[in-house]
């Protein structure tokens, strides 16, 4: 009813929305501090329309609203990370409030490293088949450089730089980077823990 | 077929992947279940459990499970491990329950007062905004900027509570102190007659402006400068104070401060440096995996940053062809681009002492005509725009030299024929030195000027009595209007020329402006020109105790300004610097700059005979000679250990031994590096040989 939105609004809304046992629970499962989770919780109802925020907790929203979100509108790999951290059976790519959690707490400052880069390996893996080959690492290279045709590499430059990456991080040289190795090569990158970070 | 499914031959490499020197360091820093516990775990959520159980029997009485957020699972996963341990905590013993759950309490306290100590954080949410908007490149300079403002404020704390206080204290006579000016003995009294003009009776008032922005006249009998702490010793209700020692070990004390911190900042990049073996800033992995900055929230910011990764890779692929070109290169074409460079190395070398010989030129002349006037209290000589001026000379010229220098330097490397990178690298090594030399040869001409000495009267006292009766004093002077000047350019060149430029190329569609354009905000000029501030700082704090804290409200004032002026008036780097190799890069170079200001220091503490009339170095015949005098006054056990480790009987087998631990740690990289590389040979092997290609049990 009219009053009692306009009471919980003058509360400060999500405080009173999400459940304190749920809250601490949260806590202790992702990486992210009390304030975060319920900031998290009141940009995840605002994508919902109006009838279903009452039950946010178990509501789903559509990907095509998720990625309207600010950190993800301008991100190349907005698909993949809905793909990768979207629980949903029917492969729509639809997330609820805890893969929405999910998503914040690996891209969150606290996150530790090892996480960080499970969920990057698999956000990486454009063909979902648990390594890195050489397609991946073509499609992963033209996300970064932009879509358009003038800001690709050409195809001698993407063979070199390929090569180049293998070569550095292929440890058992079967033209492939699986998880291990890729895990092994960013430990030692500076700016991996730099770069993954969501505000 | 002797090859197996996948999930076998992806499991054995990782055996090997585990005895890698750096992953067994991070396995020491965590109990882990093991890699395939956790890609069991991650494949096959109803397995949790038996992952979970198997960990728990291969660490045995090892307590410490990863806590289940550690695990790369969804919350509902997550949830379901989180019970399995929670039910298997019951079988643990009472000892092992509770260190468990007071570890855990013990990580939330920690949790909390992290929270709470971030928000003491100085310009948290400034840096993050332009983290936001500019990527981290630009945000590690600001990161660095907030750097000095904390170290100069520490530094000010640090002078103003071990000097200036106390002799306030004293010269005030509160809490019962006095103090004492001991004549000063075995010195001839010509040396001692300094009479610092203040300003007395009716003066104008541009008089005080220009004693403001010159450190003289008023500002000169105050507890800015050295002049002021006349006192030998002094007693603050019955506890004596010996204010001269105070001074010497507060001047160590600042430098050794400021080492520790730069040191402990650098660390982590410098041992990026030592275990990568190949150049660990430019490695392709690092620019593609690590490549895409997540906090980029605005459209325009990405479309520059793809831009700018695309720059990036391409630069990088052709340096590398480039590479492969030169290595290919005849013994002719060698011979030419040699002598050729060595040829631009002379005309960089001619350009140095050019800079270098105005510098001493325009000090010479600044010194003696201001001391003209202002000695004999010859006022009517100048008049006041043209005394300010002649006063500012150095500073000016110094300035002039760190605009043109650079521009030199970028126009003549282009004739070197490096690989891009490397002439960066060289073009900012040679304005870095040329920043940091110019203070040198500036200090060089004071003291040039200081111990000139052509009478034997002023032999007698060592320095140029009759002029700098007080030379500490007129070097503080200096480093103050150096700093000064330095402020006053910065503010005038965005007021007088970002300013403008950004309303002409708003309001002004004419080709030719908007072919010039916006400039880039150049991380790398910034950074050299705060240096350039930090280390005059450094080097003045001895002569004014107070400088750091001008520094700290001269810093504190440029970050406003140049984030105003990045928002307003710049556009974003075509050309990148990654944001880790920045941070190591300014840390470095403000190495550089802390070394050099001891060298100046050194020789004006050690070396040149303090003044015999002002400052509480009076008795002594340098100012290190305080630390001897106080040692002999100790007991004698201590003085003969305190001489005995300044003998040559400890230093010389101390030093051997330190080269020895040198030596040992060199050679234990070496054997890591070895091993790495065996490691590495075999396991290309083990993907052919048969006997590891058998399936796991």
């Amino acid at each position: 009813t009219g009053e009692a939105e306009a009471a919980r609004a003058a509360m400060g809304g999500s405080a009173s929305l999400l459940p304190r046992e749920a809250l601490g629970e949260y806590q202790e499962l992702t990486f992210l501090s009390k304030q975060e989770i319920l900031l998290a919780y009141k940009r995840f109802s605002e994508l919902l329309p109006k009838e279903e925020r009452e039950n946010a907790c178990s509501a789903r929203v559509p990907k095509s609203q998720i990625l309207t979100l600010p950190e993800l509108r301008a991100n190349p790999f907005q698909h993949r990370i809905c793909r990768v951290f979207s629980t949903s059976g029917n492969g729509d790519d639809s997330m609820s409030f805890e893969d929405f959690l999910d998503m914040l707490s690996v891209f969150s400052d606290s996150a530790t490293s090892d996480v960080k880069s499970h969920y990057a390996f698999r956000i990486f893996d454009f063909d979902d088949d648990g390594t890195l080959d050489r397609k991946d690492l073509e499609k992963l290279v033209n996300c970064l450089t932009g879509q358009g045709e003038e800001s690709r590499l050409s195809h001698a430059e993407m063979e070199q730089l390929i090569q180049n990456i293998l070569e550095e991080s292929d440890i058992d040289k079967d033209g492939t980077i699986n998880l291990s190795e890729f895990q092994h090569v960013v430990s030692r990158s500076p700016d991996f823990t730099r770069y993954s970070v969501l505000q | 077929e002797v090859f197996l499914p996948e999930e076998a031959r992806g499991a054995t490499p990782v055996d090997f992947l585990q005895q890698l020197p750096s992953y067994q360091s991070a396995l020491r820093r965590r109990a882990t279940a093991g890699t395939q516990d956790r890609r069991a775990a991650s494949q096959d959520p109803a397995g949790l459990r038996a992952a979970e159980g198997h960990g728990l029997q291969q660490e045995g009485d090892e307590v410490a499970a990863r806590p289940a957020r550690e695990h790369p699972l969804t919350i509902a996963e997550k949830r379901r491990l989180r019970y399995c341990q929670q039910a298997d905590i019951k079988y643990l013993s009472g000892w092992k329950q509770w260190k468990r759950t007071s570890s855990k309490s013990l990580k939330k306290v920690l949790s909390e007062v992290k929270e709470l100590s971030s928000y003491l954080e100085l310009w948290r949410h400034d840096i993050h905004s332009i983290e936001g908007k500019f990527g981290t490149g630009i945000q590690s300079y600001f990161s660095f900027l907030r750097f000095l403002v904390l170290l100069n404020f520490i530094i000010f704390i640090l002078m103003f509570g071990l000097v200036t206080l106390p002799s306030i204290i004293s010269k005030y006579g509160m809490f019962n102190s006095s103090f004492a000016k001991i004549p000063p003995k075995n010195v001839e009294p010509h040396c001692t007659v300094y009479e610092p003009s203040g300003n007395k009776g009716l003066v104008y008032f541009y008089t005080y402006l220009k004693d403001l922005l010159s450190g003289t006249g008023f500002l000169e009998v105050t507890v800015l400068f050295y002049g002021y702490y006349t006192i030998d010793a002094e007693w603050i209700s019955i506890q004596k104070y010996n204010l001269p020692l105070a001074y010497l070990l507060a001047t160590f004390g600042y430098l050794a401060l400021s080492l520790v911190w730069i040191i402990k900042r650098s660390v982590g990049g410098f041992k990026q440096n030592l275990v990568h073996n190949k150049d660990p800033f430019q490695s392709y992995c690092n620019k593609v995996f690590a490549g895409w900055d997540f906090c980029i929230t605005d459209p325009n910011a990405a479309r520059l940053k793809h831009r700018s990764l695309q720059y990036e890779l391409q630069t990088d692929l052709e340096e590398e062809r480039l590479k492969r070109k030169i290595a290919d290169r005849t013994t002719k074409e060698k011979l030419r681009i040699y002598s050729l460079r060595i040829f631009i190395n002379i005309i960089v070398i001619a350009v140095l002492s050019g800079c270098f010989y105005s510098i001493y030129r325009a000090t010479v002349f600044s010194q003696e005509n201001s001391n003209v006037s202002i000695r004999h209290d010859d006022v009517s000589n100048m008049n006041f725009q043209a005394n300010l001026l002649v006063q500012y000379l150095p500073s000016m010229v110094i300035t002039l030299a760190n605009f043109i220098a650079p521009q030199i330097f970028s126009f003549l490397i282009r004739f070197e024929d490096y690989s891009p990178a490397f002439e960066i690298r060289l073009t900012l090594m040679r304005c870095v030195f040329v920043r940091l030399a110019n203070i040198g040869v500036l200090l060089f001409s004071l003291w040039s000027q200081i111990s000139y000495c052509a009478t034997d009267k002023c032999n007698a006292c060592g320095y140029n009595y009759e002029l700098y009766p007080c030379w500490e004093s007129e070097v503080g002077q200096e480093m103050y209007k150096l700093m000064i000047f330095d402020f006053i350019i910065i503010l005038a060149v965005i007021l007088f020329v970002d300013f403008p430029r950004m309303l002409l190329v708003t309001h002004c569609s004419c080709k030719p402006v908007q072919w010039c354009g916006l400039q880039e905000f150049g991380i790398s000029d910034n950074v050299l020109e705060i240096i350039y501030g930090q280390t005059i700082c450094w080097i003045g704090t001895f002569f004014s105790p107070l400088l750091p804290a001008i520094a700290t409200i001269k810093y504190f004032i440029i970050f406003y300004i140049k984030k105003i002026s990045l928002i307003h008036t710049r556009k974003p780097a075509a050309r990148p610097i990654r944001a880790s190799s920045s941070n190591f890069f300014f840390l470095v170079v403000l190495l550089i700059g802390l070394l050099l200001a001891f060298i100046p220091l050194g020789i004006s503490i050690a070396h040149i005979p303090s003044s015999k009339a002002c400052g509480p170095f009076r008795n002594f015949n340098t100012s290190w000679a305080v630390v001897p005098h106080t040692i002999d006054g100790f007991p004698t056990g201590l003085r003969q250990v305190l001489y005995g480790i300044a003998s040559e009987a400890f230093a010389v087998p101390f030093f051997m031994v330190i080269c020895l631990i040198m030596f040992y740690f060199i050679a234990l990289a070496g054997a890591h590096k070895r091993v790495v590389e065996q490691l590495r040979e075999q396991l290309v092997m083990v993907r052919f040989d048969p006997l590891f290609c058998s399936p796991k049990v």
